[in-house]
Formats: structure tokens, sequence, C-alpha cells
């Protein structure tokens, strides 16, 4: 195997809820147990189960979202400021905010560039994103499903980052647009240097996307190669029942 | 935001308006002095020299009701925005924070709303005594905890969505988030309770000048015109019927208000 550079390395990742009520017992949930993989420079990995596994805890665990949980084991990042494209689009818009206030937000908070530079760079993500200039003064309510996943995807990447997880970017789309989309993600990958997390509960997806692909079940990886390795030879029954229930 | 086409919003801001643009000119202008007695037009019934006749001392009515107006909206103004303003800071960092001191602080909201707030009103008044500025500042404190509800429970909601995580991840600070990012998204469900709030004020300082306790004479103020009217009611009603109809529009308005913009129109 090939020496790469990583950009992300998680070793041994283990995450548990814990919930009590004011006078109630202390409950806990063990959402991931030992989890351990590395990102590749410039590679799409692919991260599938069921809904409920605990793919999203983990994009949330390593970036460091988990407020209240026990977080165990370590989490490497290798690049700077990664970023997070999220599910629902409309949610990870503010509503109140126009597009070109919610792209230049994240570098009027880093704040080493003049206003003119921040319209500049707001300006130049926007048309790499595929959306005119025009789009700036919209507000998100305005946009349909796809356009909306362009903006998030245009501020998840305005500070320039080398690594960022797409947490099911695609599953709120329409079939049509989510080609798109994930057209758009594979070109922006060669364009900016950009590798990925990809998380999806559809096989097809990661399929026509992803280099290598995990396999996750019940807060466990069980199952990690390439895609055409493990989508042409299944060595857990988990994941040949997950591949004999779609068509791709 | 503001629908227009909606007929009970259309309705209240129209009432409201008219009645502001005349408040406004009366703190410049009024046809007599507020305050000016005429010894021999005593109760003169309404006509051309008195549109809304005069009272028991022989003072205009209509200029007393609009400066009466005047004062009980900068009454409700000053109360609305103290309550407001310190609602929001409450409501914004508790619903933003949680923890115990959110416990805390909504268990005390719980006790408070407990409460009939005619009758803590009544308590804040005698601590702090009467007067204009007194019960500003009791009807202010008064107004904190249904602010503070409304905003906290607002804030809870809107934190939860991605948005909020967005511009955590990006590196936004917590009080840019709260004040920037989320509360421009609450305005919409404030603004009803805003209107809602000067109407409960309306009513409060109306309330609170009629038994003596608020606008001291000889200002007028729509409450104070109430208690004073009662004892000439069968002699000159339209006295007690002008103060009351001034109160009715300036509610009237704001409940429509707050009803088209989305709440209940209720206090």
């Amino acid at each position: 195997m090939e020496q790469s550079e990583h950009v992300l390395e998680v070793e041994g990742l283990g995450v548990v809820y814990q919930d009590r009520g004011l006078f109630g017992k202390k409950t806990s949930f063990q959402a991931l147990t030992d989890v351990s993989f590395h990102v590749n420079k410039g590679e799409i990995l692919g991260l599938v189960g069921e809904s409920g596994c605990g793919k999203s805890t983990l994009s949330k665990a390593i970036l460091g979202m988990l407020d209240t949980a026990i977080v165990t084991g370590e989490v490497r990042h290798l690049t700077k400021r990664p970023q997070m494209v999220f599910q629902d689009p409309a949610g990870s818009l503010n509503p109140a905010k126009t597009v070109g206030w919610i792209l230049e937000e994240p570098l009027r908070v880093y704040g080493k560039y003049d206003a003119a530079e921040r319209k500049r760079r707001v300006l130049d993500m926007l048309e790499r994103v595929g959306l005119s200039k025009s789009y700036a003064g919209r507000k998100p309510g305005e946009l349909s499903g796809g356009q909306k996943q362009r903006v998030s995807i245009a501020a998840a990447l305005i500070r320039r980052p080398r690594f960022i997880i797409a947490d099911e970017p695609v599953s709120a789309l329409d079939v049509t647009i989510q080609a798109q989309i994930l057209d758009l993600l594979w070109d922006l990958r060669h364009d900016l240097d950009l590798s990925y997390l990809f998380i999806s509960h559809d096989l097809n997806v990661v399929y026509s996307i992803c280099d290598r692909v995990m396999v996750m079940e019940k807060g466990r990886i069980i199952e990690q190669g390439s895609v055409d390795e493990v989508y042409d030879h299944p060595k857990e029954d988990y994941t040949k029942r997950l591949l004999s229930a779609v068509q791709y | 935001m503001f629908d227009l086409k909606n007929k009970t919003f259309r309705a209240g801001a129209v009432i409201t308006l008219v009645m502001l643009l005349i408040i406004t000119v009366g703190v410049f202008w009024t046809p007599y002095d507020p305050n000016a007695m005429d010894a021999a037009g005593k109760m003169a019934a309404p006509g051309p020299r008195h549109l809304f006749g005069t009272d028991n001392f022989g003072r205009d009515i209509f200029s007393r009701v609009v400066q009466g107006a005047g004062a009980t909206f900068f009454i409700a103004l000053c109360s609305v925005s103290i309550g407001l303003a310190a609602g929001l800071l409450v409501g914004g960092l508790t619903g933003y924070y949680g923890g115990w001191v959110d416990e805390l602080l909504m268990r005390l909201n719980d006790t408070l709303t407990a409460f009939p707030s005619l009758l803590l009103t009544l308590v804040l008044i005698a601590v702090f005594q009467g007067g204009k500025y007194n019960i500003i500042l009791a009807l202010g404190v008064l107004f904190i905890p249904t602010f503070a509800r409304i905003v906290r429970m607002e804030v809870a909601r809107q934190k939860a969505l991605d948005y909020v995580a967005n511009a955590r991840l990006m590196g936004v600070g917590d009080m840019r988030i709260l004040f920037v990012h989320i509360m421009p998204n609450i305005w919409p469900v404030l603004l009803s309770a805003v209107a809602i709030g000067f109407n409960n004020a309306v009513l409060a300082e109306a309330s609170m000048s009629y038994l003596g306790l608020g606008v001291q004479p000889p200002d007028p103020s729509l409450g104070r015109m109430l208690n004073e009217a009662q004892g000439y009611l069968l002699r000159a009603p339209w006295y007690a019927l002008s103060a009351g109809a001034a109160i009715i529009l300036l509610v009237l308005g704001f409940g429509l208000l707050s009803e088209g913009l989305g709440g209940d129109g209720r206090a």
C-alpha cells in the first residue's frame, strides 16, 4: 500500500450520550465504539449505514460539536478549519440574512480581509458553485433546494478549508438535483484541492462519488476498503444485506 | 414580515397610526391649554367651541384627551421598552446557555406569572410610591418575565437549528451568534408580543391612574380623566366617554396589530 498524506486521523473514538433529568435517573447510550480510520489527502471517503447507526454523531464528534456527550479517543486534524455541509440546507442557512451576508460572515469573523476583498471572495465563490452574482442579494427562502445547497457548500468553502465533512448533502434533494450537486462536489475537489468525508445512507450515491467506503453498524465500523472491493466482495453479512437491498 | 394584505393588520395599523398622529400633534399644539380653567364655561356640552365639551373646571376635554393619551402612550412606550430590553437579555442568555441559572429563573418566572398582574403592580407601586416615573418602572419590571419567556423559548428553538451549529463551526463567537444571528429570526414572534405589551401597558396605566396611583393631578392621563369623570357621569357623560373612547381605540389598534402579526390578539 502506498504511503499517502492524511488530512484526518481518528483513533479509538468513543461517544457516550448521557441524559439526566432534574431529579431523574441517569441514562446513557453508547453511540460510537472504538472507531478508527483516516482520510487520505484528495480522496472522498464514504460512510454508509442505516439511520441511527451513529453516522451523524461521528461527524459531530470529529468537529467537536458534541457539547454534552462524553467523547473518548483521539481525533487529529491535519488541516486547518475543517467545515461541514449539512443535510438540510433550509436549516443550515440563516433565514433572516441574505446569501451575500451568510457567505461573508466567516470572513468577517476571520478579520483579515477588508470589505472589498471580502466581497470579491464572496462573488468568486458564488461563481464557483454555479450561482450568478445576483444571488448575493437574495434570502435563502427565495431559493430552491438545490440552490440552497450550493450556497451552503459555498459557505463551507469560503475560508478555503482542505477537508469537508458532507453529512447527507443530497438526501433532501430531488434525484436530478442530486446529480448536479454531486457533480459540483466532484469538480470542487479538484479545483480547490479538497478531501471529503461523505456520509450517506444511499449506497448508489456513495458508489458514484467515493473512492473508499466504510460501513457502520451500531456505532462500530465493521468494514472498510475501496468502493469496488466492498461493493463486489463484501465480507460482512450486514454489508451484504445493505447491498442486496439496493440496485446500483 | 408585515403582511399588508392582512385586513386585521391593516385595520390595526390605521387606528394606531391615526392615534399616534393625534398624540404627536398634541405634544406641540392643542386647541386649548389642557390645564386652563374657565369658570364661566364649566361642563359645556360638545359643540363647535369645544369639540368634546368641557369638564367641571371648564377645561377643554379634547385637549385633555389628546395630552392624556400622549401621557398614557409615553408610559406604555417606556415600560414596554424596559420590559423588552431586559427580557431580551435575560431570555436570550438563559435560552442560549440553559443550565441551572435557566432553571432557577424560569421557576421564578412561573411563580410571578401565578399572581394576577394588577395585584403585583399594586405591590410594586406600594414599594416605589405612585407617580409617572414609578409607574413606568413598576410596569417595566412587571413585563420582564413575559418577554423573557417568549425570547427564551424562541432562542432555545433557534439554537437547535443547523445554521447556529454552522456559525459555531465557522468560529463565530457566542454573543455574536445570539444577538446577530439568532435575534433577527425571533423578531416576527416578538413584534406580536410587543403589540400586546403596549395593550397591557395602556390598560395597566389607565387602571393605576384611575385608582389615583399613576399620573398625578393636574397632568391629564386617560385613567385619571376616568377617575375625575365618574362624579359627573350623568351631568357630563361626554367627559367619561371621550377618555374611554381614547383608551378603547389605543387598545383596539394594538390588539388588531398583534393579531395581524400572527399573535392571538389577547393578553
